[in-house]
């Protein structure tokens, strides 16, 4: 018994140093926001300054980039939640032709490695002669993040008991009526779980993006661009800024999950 | 009206794969076969003399890439597992913490986060140069630019991705398959080798398809973490497409990669044992 304690202990100890490992370059993330540099590099400590946070907005190509990010992930999610869940519910809940094949299509979509989606994009964006802007960028994250809604909503349609549905049926509501007051509140879960992994897909992306962009100019993009020349400590102010929404996002999504329950 | 709901349904997103995933990967075919320039325009040719020049030219960078990403899936392999292994088996009511942790880091960019390692390792940085402050390492100690660097970055970004899936696998094992084996008088290892690993092989299975495939085309670690000897393939295509222009060379390398990642993981699921690949990576 004794040497099973010892093990479980160990293994304790190492959840908690991977966890650390994992976490550390969020640490230096937000420390070196609250840098106070002196030259142009931002890898050496050099002090404590609030200065990157009142001065957040002060790199204008960069808040255009954070704001394009904003814009280019809200719309994409907004497509690919509805197209998704219209695909979700189909193979969740319907028998059709063409359903295996759809099947394979979704999963191929998903096992695409990154970099040979945004190649054969713009392949045809090349062959067809497509000006690459920030509605090609929307077109090739909503490809991306289509399959991942599609999982989760089939994944939530097959746990829905259909006679649910049919009693709404029975008792007089129309097809509309049944979806929006029945199965819409019934896989919302499962909608709002897609769109968020689609939002948090979009608006970290960098492969892909790289290849449709054009001359738009994204968050992720524009921080590699700045590698070479050094990060600002803006970059750092923002990361950790979205960083906190998120955190604060989950969290509260997790109490109100737990309350309801 | 009935009959018809799931085609409608269906349709939107029917359109938008066939479009802008099966067109693009015929027209990135047919681009492959073409030979010019982007200038003078380029004419589709048949030759395939653009994937014998590709791989001529960029074997290296290719053979480079598998052996990273590979190295990369195995240490995140013998890292991933015991962590999901405590989480499922000893987590206990704070299972859903432990997962929360795990997934902390993608609350922050990808890109950021790369650049933020590459801070943590940079020769003077704020772990090493602390450390060469004390005199405890070398002077000219680095491991930015080195091979080690690139492959613990990529095994850094994508290990979640490989404890995730071995943990479901493994939390839908019962425990009193476990306890059952013990009763018939196996050892803890024995009951871990005969019961818990086969039955979370599946899980493997996703982890290792979801960490060698991205870590494989990645483009990100190599650039930030990497030098000039550890370029990886998914660089080279990027910078034939977007900076040489060279696109047929790049479509070439593209599906080559692809092919090559297609085989890899096909050769990985006959030697496990799985029959249907698209079946057990779609559950």
């Amino acid at each position: 018994m004794r040497g099973i304690r010892a093990g479980d202990r160990l293994l304790h100890i190492y959840t908690w140093l991977i966890i650390v490992w994992l976490s550390s370059p969020i640490a230096v993330m937000i420390l070196f926001g609250f840098n106070d540099k002196k030259s142009k590099s931002n890898t050496t400590w050099q002090g404590f300054t609030l200065r990157w946070y009142s001065e957040l907005f002060d790199i204008s190509d960069l808040t255009t980039a954070l704001w394009n990010s904003l814009v280019i992930a809200l719309l994409s999610t907004i497509i690919t939640v509805v197209i998704g869940t219209m695909l979700g519910l189909a193979l969740g809940r319907h028998r059709f032709r063409g359903q295996g094949a759809t099947n394979f299509l979704v999963f191929a979509a998903i096992s695409t490695p990154e970099l040979v989606m945004g190649a054969s994009l713009l392949s045809l964006f090349v062959s067809g002669n497509v000006p690459r802007d920030g509605n090609t960028i929307i077109i090739a994250h909503v490809l991306f993040s289509l399959s991942f809604v599609v999982v989760t909503v089939r994944a939530r349609v097959v746990t829905l008991d259909p006679s649910l549905e049919e009693a709404a049926r029975d008792l007089g509501a129309t097809a509309w009526g049944t979806f929006r007051q029945v199965t819409l509140p019934a896989i919302m879960p499962g909608v709002l779980a897609g769109g968020m992994l689609a939002f948090a897909l979009s608006i970290d992306d960098y492969v892909v993006t790289s290849f449709v962009n054009g001359s738009t100019v994204t968050f992720p993009l524009w921080i590699v661009g700045a590698v070479k020349t050094g990060i600002p400590p803006q970059v750092n102010v923002m990361g950790t800024l979205i960083f906190c929404i998120g955190v604060l996002i989950a969290i509260g999504n997790a109490v109100a999950a737990r309350r309801r329950s | 009206m009935r009959r018809l709901t799931p085609y409608l349904l269906a349709l939107p997103s029917w359109m938008w794969l066939a479009i802008f995933l099966v067109v693009p990967m015929v027209a990135m075919a047919s681009v492959s076969l073409q030979t010019g320039n982007a200038i003078d325009g380029f004419a589709m040719t048949f030759s395939f003399s653009n994937y014998s020049d590709a791989l001529g030219r960029y074997s290296t960078q290719l053979v480079r890439s598998l052996i990273y990403g590979g190295l990369a899936t195995v240490a995140m392999l013998v890292i991933g597992y015991p962590v999901a292994y405590f989480i499922a088996f000893k987590g206990g009511a704070r299972k859903s913490m432990y997962l929360f942790l795990l997934l902390l880091p993608f609350f922050v960019s990808f890109v950021l986060r790369t650049i933020s390692w590459n801070f943590l390792l940079s020769d003077n940085g704020i772990l090493f140069g602390t450390l060469k402050g004390w005199g405890l390492l070398p002077d000219d100690f680095h491991v930015l630019a080195t091979p080690f660097a690139v492959i613990a970055g990529l095994t850094y970004n994508f290990l979640p991705f490989m404890i995730l899936p071995i943990y479901v696998a493994l939390e839908r094992v019962d425990p009193r398959v476990v306890e059952a084996a013990q009763d018939l008088y196996a050892t803890r290892a024995a009951a871990f080798r005969r019961v818990v690993l086969p039955l979370s092989l599946p899980g493997v299975f996703a982890g290792v398809l979801m960490t060698f495939v991205p870590a494989t085309a990645d483009p990100i670690n190599a650039a930030v973490l990497g030098g000039r000897s550890t370029t990886m393939i998914g660089n080279i295509i990027q910078t034939e497409y977007l900076t040489n222009l060279d696109y047929p060379t790049a479509s070439a390398l593209s599906f080559t990669l692809m092919a090559v990642l297609l085989v890899g993981i096909f050769i990985y699921a006959r030697a496990l044992g799985t029959e249907n690949v698209l079946e057990a990576a779609a559950r």
